[in-house]
């Protein structure tokens, strides 16, 4: 929402401040000015001058040389490349040490403008420059009757004379500010609106434009009728006839409104329904009479498959809840968003039927979106607006006409309006305020807030009434808002609650969560952030199965595209994704972690939530090999805890994991996720040229598994005894095997187990391999003798021997 | 007889002052007082003299033998002590070399940024909650005074799973849910994953975080509303941040506002910051709207509260300077290693 100062200050005549003054203030008491621009900004010593005579420069063809009348005694020259440039005409002249906003390209302005001075242009002396309308900041947009190249000239019959200020005479000593306006003050997307939260801001008086009686002694309910199938989405439809059309330009000052606000002025009809649409929020839209069959509106809802042809010439698919706006026989206009081809005005218009309407906000919303067709009135429309301003509107732009002899105004109008609105009553509970605030006002103190806000107070009923431009106020908690908007949100003191005081804190799945994350940093990993929806394609990536589960995914109905389609079930594609955007970027080595959900539906189609489950994803390449990663893993587990032994299942199946690097990993025999190397045809389809390792660990599982509270094992008193042993091992036994095995022959007094060394070659037989581990013995209450140590091992021997495990002769 | 002692002394010392190694002085040692050494060998001669000289001459070569023994000890120290000087001499490294540093990771500016926002709120007694991001209607919009119809909901904001079911397009849908297990007073902060239909570009993302701070007590009023944020500004930009609250309208609260830090990075003189306001916008809030309270089955006559968004990657942005969204989310290990 935007709007000039000057137009502001038509209804709050005393209002006397700075634009910096307006806009803080406006912005303090809700109306949040954006930012604001004055027009005249650089614009300096900028005076009317008229041409008197155009030479040709006689050292340049393309440059004249004109004497201009600035309304000083003699003239002054310019030099000047103006095709335009015409003995006569009326002109911006900026003089000699004066400034202009910017170039005549069109670019943005300059701040503070460019700097004009007399000199020399092609040897012949120059004392200033006549102005294009680019050159003073402004448009053709708004000027459409300056040329695209060349400079401004006045109309001839424009009020103003040689030395004129030629900022004034093109309204440009304005301010335009650009207002947030929220969504419950739809009052306030219009001037009127602003305008009156601006008196009540500045404590100044409020005026209304004065709108006198109009129409000539026929009454429009002899000419037309108007018959209003659904109430619902139409409340009110106001209609009058304008007889002896006369299509003409409007005066000078609603073209400098309308130009302030950015709008091109057109002719008398189209700018004065443009200009109550926005002095009163509130659309209109006329239909040449004739065209308007049986001189009858019938506003009802269209039908699935209707066709209709809007003003702009495009035909639009029609609805079963899109509301039209018909005559005796067909469709003549899209309520509330824009009227028909064929019943818009042309130039051989006679009479009109001028239409001020109130539609149902969600209706309107609901139909442009479908038909694809968004504009000024349907976005006013959109917000609700309130149905007793039609009839006012109606009658300001009747006014208007009449005011501009745009044609003759018939009397009366044809008014459905079934169910006027009637004013809210809210009982005044200035405790309750004070309380909600945490204020001590008097109840006086409120009431002069409202009364100034158009709130009238009954006393003999305790009760506030609420006007019907005010729909977003509806109980005491919205009066409360009223009074510390104009009391000052600044001036509410500040204070801490006084209530109970409260154990904040973290759940411990966060606490698990936290301490996993500044784990996975030690070990090296930089935590990324992943997007939680993605393509369906994701899992012809990962080689996923057509017939897997991780298929079943919960659905976007109406998603940014169908890369954002499913939300994720898997955390692999995202951990792909980002390794492949680094290594794309020529980044040598990536370690990543994230911390994100997937969410699994229960049932499809979706009824109830899905399961939404928290994985830690780590991810690598070039930054060493699966032991690594798994080091990583069990690294990790350790700091929430989970210090007892890792189980790795290896897995073949999983797709998108090397087939011989894969491993599903058990904690006390449950699984907790899985780890391994991204199988290097789906590391090609993510374009990561590298060896790149994953792991998923599901926190769902791990939280309940976290311990915090590790308990002391007093230190050992009597020394260890270590023993190496070195085994010939058959190729498929795995070490998981073999050091299960030892640990559970051995008992208790084995405290260890480590493999030190694991060879396979020229030394082995073929389909062995040799493997060497460190076991250490120690018993809690005494020093282990030899016979004992070697009555153990020949217990593990034995056991490993059963597996085809001997030891190896050296 | 002395003479001799006195000459083997003098011929021990001279061979002590000239050993350069520790091993010199050792052969001196077996040399002079070993057990063939020339002054035992002189004590084993004492047989041969007359017994009344006896004392006199071992007295003579102890004192021989101590005064050598001590001079052995002096030299020892001292050729240790440049033997040392030696080695640390030899062992001088540059301290300029790079050092050798184990490979840390980095969190998340947003990470970083949301544990700043809960240090904050922990300390002023507010439970860390989450709730769920596939969210339905009913909390997400429903019970937040937001019914079907209203502008908010509208298609292009929300993703919608179906008529039910939606992606979360606010940490307000769990105010709702806490509120519901009417465990009173309340007062959480609920940070989590949000989605809105927006494209992406510098500033917008089709999914951010936000988080959301609600307190619900038998008293509690604006003015605490203003006192909590502004604390919680100062704790998180600094003593010197000041506060601007402004009305604003939000479906779920009433009165409701949004509040303004004075630019931390000029102080509120303007700059490009803040693109010369001098003010940053940093979140929404407001009490907790009586309707809210009531849909959740609170008596808004006897409880009433207030709540608060912020936006995580706002505040991530703004406190580190980052000036495009894009770089939260692509993962480039460049950025990643900055925090």
């Amino acid at each position: 929402m935007k709007s000039s100062l000057s137009w502001i200050k038509q209804y709050v005549p005393d209002l006397d401040v700075t634009a910096q003054e307006y806009a803080d203030a406006m912005t303090l008491s809700g109306t949040k000015v954006e930012e604001y621009q004055d027009l005249a900004d650089g614009l300096d010593k900028i005076v009317i001058g008229r041409i008197l005579t155009v030479e040709k420069h006689p050292d340049a063809d393309k440059l004249v040389v004109c004497q201009v009348d600035v309304g000083d005694e003699t003239a002054i020259q310019i030099v000047t490349g103006a095709p335009n440039v015409a003995e006569g005409a009326l002109v911006p002249v900026v003089l000699d040490g004066g400034s202009v906003a910017g170039g005549h390209d069109g670019k943005a302005r300059v701040p503070g403008g460019i700097k004009i001075k007399a000199g020399k242009l092609r040897g012949v002396e120059s004392a200033g420059m006549i102005c294009a309308i680019e050159e003073l900041g402004s448009s053709r947009d708004v000027f459409p009757d300056a040329p695209e190249y060349g400079i401004y000239i006045f109309p001839e019959d424009a009020d103003v004379k040689p030395g004129d200020d030629a900022v004034k005479a093109l309204g440009l000593d304005d301010i335009v500010f650009e207002y947030e306006i929220t969504s419950n003050r739809v009052d306030c997307y219009s001037i009127i609106g602003i305008a009156r939260e601006a008196a009540v801001t500045f404590d100044k008086e409020f005026k209304l434009p004065s709108v006198a009686p109009t129409g000539n002694d026929e009454n429009a309910a002899d000419l037309i009728s108007v018959e209003v199938e659904n109430e619902q989405l139409c409340r009110r439809f106001v209609a009058r006839v304008v007889k002896d059309v006369k299509v003409a330009p409007s005066p000078d000052w609603m073209k400098k409104c309308l130009r302030s606000m950015g709008i091109r002025p057109i002719n008398n009809l189209v700018d004065i329904t443009n200009y109550v649409m926005l002095e009163y929020g509130q659309p209109m839209h006329a239909y040449d009479l004739k065209h308007i069959a049986g001189n009858k509106i019938v506003v009802k809802t269209a039908h699935d498959g209707d066709k209709f042809v809007t003003l702009d010439g495009q035909e639009r698919d029609l609805f079963d809840d899109s509301l039209m706006i018909c005559d005796g026989e067909k469709p003549v206009g899209l309520a509330g968003i824009m009227g028909g081809e064929n019943s818009m005005i042309t130039d051989d218009v006679q009479d009109m039927l001028l239409e001020a309407a109130c539609f149902d906000g969600t209706n309107v919303r609901q139909t442009s979106h479908k038909i694809g067709l968004r504009t000024d009135a349907s976005t006013m429309f959109e917000k609700g607006l309130d149905p007793q301003n039609a009839k006012a509107a109606m009658e300001r732009a009747c006014s208007l006409i009449e005011e501009f002899g745009a044609g003759t105004v018939v009397g009366g109008a044809v008014d459905v309006y079934p169910h006027p609105v009637e004013c809210r009553l809210i009982t005044f509970e200035p405790d309750a305020i004070n309380r909600m605030l945490g204020l001590d006002l008097s109840a006086d103190e409120m009431l002069a807030i409202f009364y100034k806000l158009d709130l009238l107070y009954n006393a003999e009923t305790n009760e506030v009434i609420i006007p019907s431009f005010r729909q977003d106020l509806k109980e005491t908690a919205d009066l409360a808002e009223e009074v510390a908007r104009f009391y000052g949100y600044d001036k509410i003191p500040t204070t801490l609650p006084s209530g109970e005081s409260l154990m904040g804190g973290l759940h411990f799945g966060d606490i698990v969560k936290e301490r996993l994350m500044d784990a996975a940093v030690s070990c090296g990993y930089s935590q990324g952030y992943m997007y939680s929806f993605e393509s369906p394609k994701a899992f012809d990536m990962l080689g996923i199965p057509a017939d897997s589960e991780l298929r079943r995914t919960v659905v976007i109905s109406n998603p940014l595209g169908e890369d954002y389609s499913i939300m994720r079930t898997q955390t692999v594609n995202g951990m792909l994704t980002s390794l492949s955007t680094n290594f794309n970027r020529r980044i040598p080595a990536a370690k990543l972690f994230e911390a994100g959900n997937v969410y699994l539906p229960h049932d499809i189609p979706i009824t109830e939530l899905p399961d939404e489950k928290m994985m830690l994803t780590l991810g690598s390449y070039n930054s060493g090999d699966f032991y690594h990663t798994k080091g990583d893993v069990e690294s990790i587990l350790k700091q929430i805890g989970m210090k007892d032994e890792f189980e790795y299942v290896p897995d073949p199946a999983i797709t998108y994991l090397h087939p011989g690097k894969s491993a599903r990993i058990l904690y006390h025999k449950k699984e907790i996720g899985l780890l391994g190397e991204a199988h290097p045809t789906v590391a090609e389809r993510y374009s990561i040229g590298k060896r790149t390792y994953i792991a998923v660990l599901d926190l769902s599982v791990i939280t309940g598994m976290a311990k915090f509270e590790p308990k002391y094992k007093p230190l050992a008193k009597f020394p260890a005894t270590l023993r190496d042993l070195s085994f010939v091992v058959p190729e498929s036994v795995l070490a998981g095997e073999i050091s299960a095995t030892i640990k559970r022959a051995a008992g208790r007094t084995l405290e260890s187990c480590s493999l030190f060394d694991l060879y396979q070659g020229d030394q082995i037989e073929k389909g062995y391999k040799s493997m060497a581990y460190t076991l250490t013995f120690r018993a809690s209450d005494h020093t282990l003798k030899d016979e004992e140590v070697s009555g153990i091992i020949d217990k593990v021997l034995k056991k490993l021997e059963e597996k085809g495990i001997t030891l190896r002769e050296i | 007889m002395q003479k001799k002692i006195e000459e083997i002394k003098q011929k021990a010392l001279e061979l002590i002052s000239e050993a350069n190694s520790p091993e010199k002085i050792q052969e001196t040692r077996v040399k002079f007082l070993g057990k063939k050494g020339e002054l035992t060998a002189l004590l084993k001669s004492m047989k041969d003299v007359d017994p009344a000289m006896r004392p006199q001459i071992g007295a003579w070569v102890n004192q021989a033998r101590a005064q050598i023994e001590k001079q052995m000890e002096l030299a020892g120290e001292e050729m240790k002590a440049k033997m040392l000087k030696q080695r640390l001499a030899a062992e001088t490294i540059d301290v300029t070399l790079p050092g050798k540093a184990p490979k840390q990771g980095h969190l998340h500016p947003n990470e970083i940024a949301l544990r700043e926002v809960e240090r904050i709120f922990i300390g002023l007694g507010y439970e860390v909650v989450s709730g769920p991001e596939v969210e339905y209607d009913e909390y997400n919009f429903e019970k937040l005074n937001i019914p079907k119809g209203h502008p908010a909901r509208d298609e292009q904001d929300t993703f919608y799973i179906n008529s039910n079911i939606v992606l979360r397009t606010q940490t307000s849908s769990v105010q709702a849910r806490i509120m519901e297990q009417g465990k009173l007073p309340i007062r959480i902060i609920s940070p989590g994953r949000v989605f809105r239909s927006d494209a992406v570009d510098a500033t917008h993302s089709p999914s951010f975080h936000q988080i959301e701070g609600l307190l619900i007590d038998e008293k509690s009023s604006f003015s605490d509303l203003k006192g909590t944020l502004e604390v919680f500004a100062k704790e998180l930009f600094g003593e010197n941040t000041k506060t601007k609250f402004r009305p604003h309208h939000f479906p779920f609260t009433e009165p409701s506002a949004e509040m303004d830090v004075s630019c931390f990075k000029c102080g509120g003189k303007g700059c490009r910051f803040c693109k010369g306001e001098g003010w940053i916008e940093i979140l929404g809030c407001g009490m907790v709207h009586p309707h809210v309270l009531e849909m959740c089955g609170l008596d808004p006559e006897k409880y009433s509260g207030f709540a608060c968004g912020v936006g995580l990657e706002r505040i991530a942005l703004l406190k580190y300077e980052i000036d495009d969204m894009r770089l939260l989310y692509e993962n480039d290990m460049r950025f990643l290693e900055q925090f």
